[in-house]
């Protein structure tokens, strides 16, 4: 049996791929004598971080704040993406008069080490060989981004941030920033996260790995250099990671039984109901827009966070002595990271004597909430930003 | 064993300054006046249920405390946010284990052990968790509920007591004595104890603890451990 020859990559494909190394965005670039160390023992340099800021940063240098995305997130947290055309990510959190006002605060927001999105990671090419990097590149961890981030923000002038806010591994980040840095972290808001990596959410990461690399056209993960691209075993990855960020009640009611545009079952395996339909999009315009090893490498990132870790176990201990005043939040509806994950982080705050806020915000929508449109989380957001912008004398 | 009142106390050392003409608008309780006259100036303090945060804000605006507040009800939480304190949406009958000793130099109960499952667990975290106790509760032994209950023969309902039987979240109601035989029971040492009348003002009269139990609507006690 011969492998089909590749199909060639549409323009939005290209298009995504051509964003690696030159994005369309800011670049930070790090030279040679400007290694990051990362938590595998491997100092990476030369390497660029790609970043977005909205707002403008104040005189004191005191109204900073850093947004860090979640796992298929990038920089383009509040502005048109270039390549899918759709507003960004997070544009209903952050933007003028929203909870993140960027008419008050300079807001930073970068694309993670080991991303696709310009920042340096599989996809970029490694300047040894000039080809990709592909799975030559240094495993990444969440500390990692972290620390590239500091790099950035030092680069960027700016000694400490009024805030580091995230969702999901965005939170992470948040929770690492200020495990890692307390010093530099006024306020810190991690959304619907938690400080480690559930052993369930290992799996489904796994099974989402293995379905990229039971694709014949991943290629060892040299797919990029054959011209090759494993389009099946992406977005199948994406269509099981998408039903773990929806919830069963949401579900049922988005789409219930539903067949797609047909009165009857076909008999066959095509997609019959809506739901099916659904993720097959959401599969397929993933591939478009992400690269395969990229995904490979932040879900394991994710899979190795455990803030506890390099401090005894105790994650208590990560936070003792802070003055970061924290603001912790969680959805009813979301089973990936519940409500118990992130009374877990409360309660080692509390434990630390740290200044924390913790609201569960009612919500059908599962862990997807923190990107959607929940006046609740706006509000309890928007009160804890306010409430720290006037301890640090930010004006309103 | 008797239980007994320590003597009544003059109006508390502390109350804060006259309101200026900007807080007007939202005048605080006076039950709450009470409380933040006890509360000394920059402590660190814990409001377990602390509802929509107005004493948690009384407190940090007038005392400059450090104040944290755990709330059950989410609506209420997300308006302690919004006034840019530092709330924890739980309950105090299962969160405050989670604290460590001596985190605070006050925890304030105010109005709620008569709705904890658990008011003496509750009450021996208070004094585990802080250097000292501050609870204000409605006093079942008011003689209007006497009235009611021994009179006319039903469930009181008022100002105080809001709520209809079936409908209550409070359900471990105690009267000034019953409290005071609880504090006996934990061990705590009463240091100062007010029963308030029905317009939030102490009970200034030098009355024996059975007319503090008939006349005070409230019963508001500064404890500490022995």
């Amino acid at each position: 049996m011969t492998a089909a020859a590749p199909i060639p990559d549409s323009t939005l494909a290209r298009e995504a791929r051509s964003q690696a190394d030159e994005p369309q965005s800011l670049v930070m670039r790090f030279s040679g004598d400007e290694p990051l160390m990362m938590d595998c023992g491997t100092a990476l340099a030369p390497w660029q971080l790609a970043y977005q800021t909205y707002g403008t940063l104040d005189a004191q240098r005191s109204n900073a704040v850093l947004v860090c995305h979640a796992l298929t997130g990038d920089q383009h947290a509040a502005n048109v993406h270039p390549v899918t055309g759709k507003p960004g990510w997070w544009s209903s959190f952050v933007g003028p008069g929203r909870p993140i006002d960027t008419e008050r605060f300079f807001v930073i927001c970068a694309n993670v080490i080991g991303g696709c999105m310009g920042s340096t990671g599989p996809a970029s090419t490694n300047p040894a060989t000039g080809a990709p990097w592909g799975l030559d590149f240094p495993l990444v961890t969440i500390r990692d981004m972290v620390r590239a981030q500091a790099m950035l923000v030092e680069k960027l002038g700016i000694d400490d941030l009024f805030c580091v806010v995230g969702g999901s591994m965005g939170g992470m980040q948040v929770l690492e920033w200020a495990a890692l840095y307390p010093q530099r972290v006024f306020a810190a808001m991690p959304i619907a996260a938690s400080a480690r990596h559930s052993a369930q959410n290992i799996a489904f990461h796994e099974v989402g790995r293995q379905a990229v690399m039971a694709d014949p056209d991943w290629r060892g993960g040299r797919y990029l250099e054959e011209g090759a691209r494993p389009r099946k075993g992406l977005a199948v990855a994406r269509m099981g990671a998408h039903v773990t960020y929806l919830s069963e009640s949401a579900l049922h009611r988005k789409f219930g039984r539903r067949l797609q545009e047909r009165d009857a079952p076909t008999f066959s395996f095509d997609a019959d109901f809506q739901i099916e339909s659904y993720l097959r999009y959401q599969g397929i315009t993933f591939v478009e827009r992400f690269d395969a090893n990229s995904y490979l490498y932040v879900t394991r990132a994710m899979d190795y966070f455990d803030v506890a870790d390099a401090h005894g176990g105790k994650l208590a201990d990560a936070f003792r002595g802070t003055r970061t005043r924290f603001c912790v939040m969680s959805f009813t509806s979301d089973w990936l990271f519940p409500t118990e994950e992130s009374r877990a982080v409360v309660r080692a705050l509390n434990a630390a004597g740290a200044s924390v806020s913790f609201v569960e915000i009612e919500s059908d929508k599962g862990h997807d909430a923190f990107l959607l449109d929940e006046p609740d989380m706006f509000a309890a957001a928007k009160g804890f930003v306010d409430g720290a912008a006037a301890a640090r004398g930010i004006p309103g | 064993m008797t239980a007994h009142l320590p003597p009544p106390n003059p109006p508390p050392p502390h109350l804060p300054p006259p309101l200026g003409p900007a807080d007007t608008a939202a005048r605080p309780r006076k039950d709450h006046l009470l409380l933040a006259g006890m509360v000394a100036p920059g402590a660190r303090v814990l409001d377990v249920g602390c509802g929509d945060g107005s004493l948690l804000a009384l407190l940090r605006d007038r005392n400059g405390v450090d104040g944290r507040g755990i709330e059950i009800a989410r609506d209420n939480v997300a308006a302690c946010l919004a006034k840019g304190l530092s709330v924890i949406q739980g309950d105090a009958d299962t969160d405050l284990a989670d604290y460590p000793d001596d985190a605070f130099d006050y925890v304030v109960l105010s109005q709620t052990i008569q709705a904890t499952r658990h008011p003496r667990e509750v009450l021996e975290h208070m004094l585990r968790i802080g250097n000292r106790a501050i609870v204000s509760f409605p006093n079942f032994g008011h003689w209007r509920v006497r009235v009611d209950i021994g009179l006319r023969g039903r469930m009181p309902v008022n100002e105080t007591m809001p709520y209809t039987w079936f409908d209550t979240p409070n359900i471990h109601f105690c009267t000034i004595r019953d409290f005071v035989g609880l504090c006996e029971l934990v061990g705590a040492r009463m240091e100062k104890a007010w029963a308030l009348d029905g317009r939030g003002e102490p009970v200034r009269l030098p009355l024996p603890w059975w007319a503090w139990n008939l006349l005070g609507e409230q019963g508001v006690f500064l404890l500490s451990r022995t």
